[in-house]
């Protein structure tokens, strides 16, 4: 039986699945240490490639801007995300609740070329009316990153929020705690795993975009998927493939270690939560126990 | 005392503020825009700056409103834009089929497993949507191009005497869609078939009933929550695309991401774009509004 279920077909699907995700990805890090210009001839290792990097000029200030935009993004996603799971999770009753709601959710599924012209077109008009943003930039960048990764950091905490156990709220709001001090005291910092993987999808949402930020670009603010994507067109080329390598690298050390980390404090505070729950019984038992 | 009261009850509390914040900003960077497109998918082009011309005129005393519908019957009449517009419906429903029929034994997989193996898989699932699109499909052009990877190893193998072309055609479209939007299915799938009720299926298996009876018969109807879910994450998005398409697809491959661009881009026709994206929303219209009732269920507990 335990033969059975180790060899199904859904445990064969999911082997699958995962070589067709990972594979293009380690050939991809692999030919970038080749050492032949033609991409499909192997010529023996080199990481000349990568050495060659750090003279390119204009793809390190795009990727300088690309790090600046996604931090920016991360620290204003992670703010009005979390607000906005906050209106979803605890306030039932206000009008236009479903506009919201719509509006919050929709950036997740919206095509990018939609939401990238339509922002465009608001620069422009707002350009027009109140003379703001006269350069599109870095600002307009952050602005269209910001708009869309709300909407994935709204959906994480908001399933932290949902799940989370509210009688220490309640207890310091009996206290006599104001609710702004309740909600940095106690929420806040039960629900900092699940801020910490907002930030980093709104990080990592940013650093990937190359749609929105094509559009509400200006002249001298490319970013790094722009300068990939430029090259890219082009076909395959070695340079292009030392870059991907490094963001691979990076970002799956990053995701690892963010949960790797919430993963460990989650743990934590199961434990102490289990322990907090036998010590009650515990106490509960000595209370009853005379009479049981 | 009351007059102070009554300020009290008028200034924004608390509550407003934080109410206020995110719906001010969703307002003015999400919704509006979409007020603005439909607007200027009424103007003519223009060499100006911007390149439109205005839709009011004050002229002689007289205001006029002036919706130029020019953009409109032209997509209408143009065959190109037709086609491009059910190209985009047909390959985002042929490429949701194959994530779901792959995405489905991957997630019921994961779902089965033991606790402990659980969160490893999903990482694994997941990780690559953290990481770049563009890499990851760039990746693909050096695996299916004439003298990539993919022919290479069929050459070798003797199973093709001359290279296949499997770069910018639809197949290749197919495959980096699939390739990239699959976590998208995997998911909410998982999300779904974790919360089922084990004792149904105990059930079922005292009455008699074998696996696959049972599967089909309780997991996967239960499932059409995720399965929805999953279908409109992939779907939606995938009809707007644009990188996908223009690195893998070729000439053949007409998807409407594709056109806007370059009418945007290329022929820096700003009404024609607008009215292009006014009619993608209006097909997915439908579709989103589905996934956010979905959705709402699902942020509302």
């Amino acid at each position: 039986m335990g033969f059975i279920k180790k060899f199904s077909f859904s445990r064969f699907m999911l082997i699958v699945g995962l070589l067709f995700i990972y594979v293009p990805m380690l050939v991809l890090v692999l030919y970038s240490f080749n050492a032949s210009r033609l991409v499909t001839v192997w010529g023996g290792w080199s990481t000349k490639w990568y050495a060659g990097l750090l003279d390119n000029q204009q793809l390190m200030s795009a990727v300088l801007r690309s790090l600046e935009i996604a931090t920016y993004t991360a620290i204003a996603a992670t703010a009005l995300g979390t607000l906005a799971a906050l209106v979803l999770t605890r306030i039932k009753h206000f009008r236009g609740r479903t506009l919201f709601g719509g509006m919050v959710t929709a950036p997740l599924v919206m095509p990018e070329v939609i939401t990238g012209l339509s922002l465009l077109l608001l620069f422009v008009a707002m350009a027009q009316l109140i003379g703001w943003p006269m350069e599109r930039g870095v600002v307009t960048i952050w602005i269209a990153h910001t708009t869309f990764s709300t909407a994935y950091v709204a959906v994480i905490v908001s399933s932290r929020l949902r799940e989370l156990d509210r009688s220490m709220e309640e207890a310091a709001m009996d206290l006599g705690a104001k609710p702004w001090k309740v909600f940095f005291l106690i929420t806040i910092p039960m629900i900092v795993p699940s801020l910490a993987a907002g930030f980093m999808m709104a990080f990592a949402l940013s650093l990937d975009d190359l749609v929105l930020a094509s559009f509400v670009s200006g002249p001298g603010s490319t970013t790094l998927p722009m300068e990939i994507f430029s090259a890219v067109r082009l076909g395959v080329k070695p340079e292009i493939n030392a870059v991907a390598s490094l963001i691979l690298l990076a970002v799956s050390l990053a995701t690892f270690l963010v949960w790797f980390f919430t993963r460990s404090t989650e743990e934590k505070r199961k434990q102490s939560v289990a322990k907090l729950e036998a010590l009650e019984r515990a106490s509960a038992a000595v209370r009853l126990g005379p009479e049981v | 005392m009351s007059a102070l009261n009554w300020l009290k009850q008028r200034l924004p509390n608390g509550k407003h503020a934080l109410i206020g914040i995110p719906f001010a900003w969703m307002l003015l960077f999400f919704l509006l825009p979409f007020a603005i497109i439909l607007k200027i998918s009424f103007a003519e082009a223009d060499i100006a700056i911007p390149p439109y011309t205005s839709l009011v005129e004050w002229a002689d005393e007289k205001l006029a409103i002036l919706l130029n519908l020019g953009n409109y019957i032209l997509l209408s009449e143009d065959k190109l834009y037709i086609a491009a517009y059910l190209g985009s419906v047909k390959i985002a429903l042929i490429s949701t089929f194959w994530c779901l029929l792959l995405g489905y034994p991957m997630a019921y997989a994961i779902s089965r497993s033991s606790p402990s193996m659980r969160p490893v898989w999903l990482l694994l699932v997941m990780m690559p949507t953290w990481t770049a699109l563009l890499i990851r499909v760039y990746a693909w052009m050096g695996i299916l191009s004439n003298n990539g990877l993919l022919n290479g190893f069929l050459l070798w193998t003797g199973l093709i005497s001359e290279p296949l072309q499997i770069l910018n055609t639809n197949l290749a479209v197919y495959i980096g869609i699939v390739y990239a939007y699959l976590p998208f299915m995997v998911l909410p799938l998982y999300a779904n078939l974790a919360k089922h009720d084990q004792s149904l299926l105990e059930a079922a298996a005292d009455l008699g009933a074998r696996r696959h009876t049972s599967f089909w018969r309780i997991t996967f109807p239960l499932s059409k929550g995720g399965i929805i879910t999953g279908c409109m994450l992939v779907f939606i998005p995938v009809v707007g695309e644009f990188v996908i398409p223009e690195l893998l697809g070729g000439p053949e491959t007409l998807m409407i991401g594709k056109v806007l661009w370059q009418e945007f881009f290329n022929n820096r026709d700003w009404p024609v774009a607008s009215a292009l994206a006014v009619i993608m929303l209006l097909i997915l219209l439908i579709p989103i509004v589905f996934f956010n009732r979905a959705q709402a269920k699902e942020l509302e507990g």
